[in-house]
């Protein structure tokens, strides 16, 4: 139905794909801007920084276009619409998931492919059977990863209410930070982004062993291959506040 | 003396409508600090790489950072502030019932702005900063000088910051819809004041071009007058030549549009 609904107003749909494609290569503009002062970044070149962008972005789009309308939910508490959801005989959170789905935000998903595209087409890399088919693999790792984060903090808006932002810094600020060499960050912080909040299998570990750079924080080789497993194990966490915060959840009674 | 009574009213009841919203304000506060502690820890590796770019030392690049994550909401730089609401009400038709008002449409929505403005340095922009002072060193003037020279930047800042906004949320009288213009706003806000890399650091021709366009009276002067990089007077002609400059043209604009509302009988 949403996707009908964006359809129907064919040359504002495309204009706001555009715009959107715009506005997520940004990100990538201000590191091409880095670059232009300088030849590398954390000891990392731009082709491996891109490398590390497209795979981010890449993720973080598909996670964004299944579970990107989360940040809806506070707004829809607010006021009552919410309940709506609740006795229709359908999963909520696939309701909450397709509420609003946005088709415009596969703008984001290409301009992380293009980067993604440029990276792999310049980076110095000797490829092997792992290292090529670790790529899929961490995109779609990454994208369950980014997509548990979603569903985290849609859960904590059923105790936050109007604290939608405190979900971006992660989801947002989580997909920002990861399009940066590990090296660029403190120690403690990436030790932060590894063990409790594992965003650094998204793309950080892997693309270490695709790139044959040390691995950040000196993990075991095997690490490169955990992604998936790290995965599922996000997801587990995440339903489970998903749930218990959905009954805690009281109508505003408005 | 009447009016200027009204207009301090309305700047209070842009304050209040914003202070409303606490939890929003405090996750705010939150998502500013998380990506500037980002931003700072790509900063310092870019400076490390080149020092002095664009003229500032690390820490000058670090203060920049926090700035940028204290002004961000404060002067609506990806927009976001009275125009949205403005956007809103011509989108609607409301608009005419502000046009009956005994007061002047673009002073009106000055002035909600400001409050909306002041509200948000106190209540979202100041803790990140602080955040930022207490755990990465900054460099920032210990007389009060510099510090009474910035203020006048900021108030200077936040006029240009909404002759821009206001300026763009008038072209929804013609195009009825105002999510292109909001998103053009966001691109060249975010782009062009420098959020994402100071505006002294961008490269040749690129550089000189940003830096005499009216968004970096937003950030990069502000910026610049705080660390004693530029001369103060120099900042506040800038700034308050753009500042006449837009609102002149969103004076311009307005009476257009509403020679248009009047047209359609309103």
């Amino acid at each position: 139905m949403w996707i009908r609904s964006s359809m129907t107003y064919r040359a504002s749909f495309v204009v706001t794909v555009f715009g959107n494609l715009l506005v997520t290569g940004l990100d990538f503009v201000a590191i091409l801007l880095m670059f232009s002062q300088v030849d590398s970044l954390g000891g990392w070149s731009l082709p491996e920084v891109a490398f590390l962008y497209g795979l981010s972005a890449t993720a973080f789009g598909l996670a964004d276009l299944t579970f990107g309308s989360m940040d809806v939910l506070g707004r829809r508490m607010r006021d009552g619409s919410f309940d709506i959801l609740l006795v229709r005989p359908a999963p909520v959170l696939a309701q909450v998931a397709a509420d609003h789905f946005a088709l415009r935000r596969l703008g984001r998903i290409t301009q992380g492919v293009l980067v993604l595209g440029w990276g792999l087409l310049t980076v110095e890399v000797d490829w092997t059977t792992a290292k090529v088919l670790l790529v899929p693999v961490m995109l779609v790792s990454g994208g369950v990863i980014f997509c548990a984060l979603f569903v985290a903090g849609a859960a904590f808006q059923f105790l936050a209410q109007d604290a939608a932002e405190v979900q971006n810094a992660f989801t947002y600020g989580g997909t920002t930070l990861l399009q940066y060499p590990p090296t660029v960050f403190g120690k403690d912080f990436v030790r932060g982004v590894t063990f409790m909040l594992p965003l650094a299998f998204v793309n950080w570990v892997p693309a270490a062993y695709v790139l044959e750079r040390p691995y950040p924080l000196d993990l075991p080789q095997w690490a490169a291959f955990a992604s998936p497993l790290v995965a599922v194990a996000c997801c587990a966490p995440a339903g489970l506040a998903w749930r218990a915060g959905l009954r805690s959840y009281r109508s505003t009674g408005s | 003396m009447g009016s200027g009574r009204l207009y301090l009213a309305v700047a209070l009841g842009g304050f209040r409508r914003y202070a409303t919203y606490r939890a929003a304000t405090a996750a705010g506060v939150f998502t500013n600090t998380v990506f500037g502690v980002i931003l700072v820890y790509t900063y310092l590796a870019l400076w490390d790489e080149k020092p002095h770019l664009g003229g500032y030392d690390q820490a000058q690049a670090v203060t920049y950072v926090w700035l940028g994550q204290c002004l961000y909401a404060t002067l609506a730089i990806q927009g976001g502030g009275a125009e949205k609401d403005l956007m809103e009400r011509i989108r609607t038709g409301e608009i005419a019932v502000d046009l009956y008002r005994p007061a002047d449409l673009q002073l009106w929505w000055l002035a909600g702005d400001m409050g909306r403005a002041l509200f948000q340095m106190l209540g979202r922009g100041v803790i990140p900063f602080v955040f930022g002072a207490v755990f990465f060193p900054m460099a920032l003037p210990t007389d009060v000088t510099p510090w009474a020279a910035f203020v006048v930047t900021l108030l200077l800042a936040a006029v240009v910051s909404f002759a821009i906004r206001y300026l763009a949320a008038l072209s929804v009288f013609w195009l009825m819809d105002g999510m292109g213009v909001n998103q053009a706003l966001m691109i060249t806000g975010i782009f062009f004041s420098g959020m994402v890399l100071p505006l002294n650091a961008f490269p040749g021709t690129l550089g000189e071009i940003v830096r005499v366009l009216p968004w970096a009276a937003q950030l990069q002067m502000p910026a610049d007058v705080l660390m004693g990089e530029t001369d103060p007077l120099r900042a506040y002609a800038f700034q308050a030549a753009w500042a006449v400059v837009l609102l002149a043209a969103g004076r311009l604009v307005q009476s257009a549009a509403t020679r248009r509302v009047v047209v359609q009988g309103g």
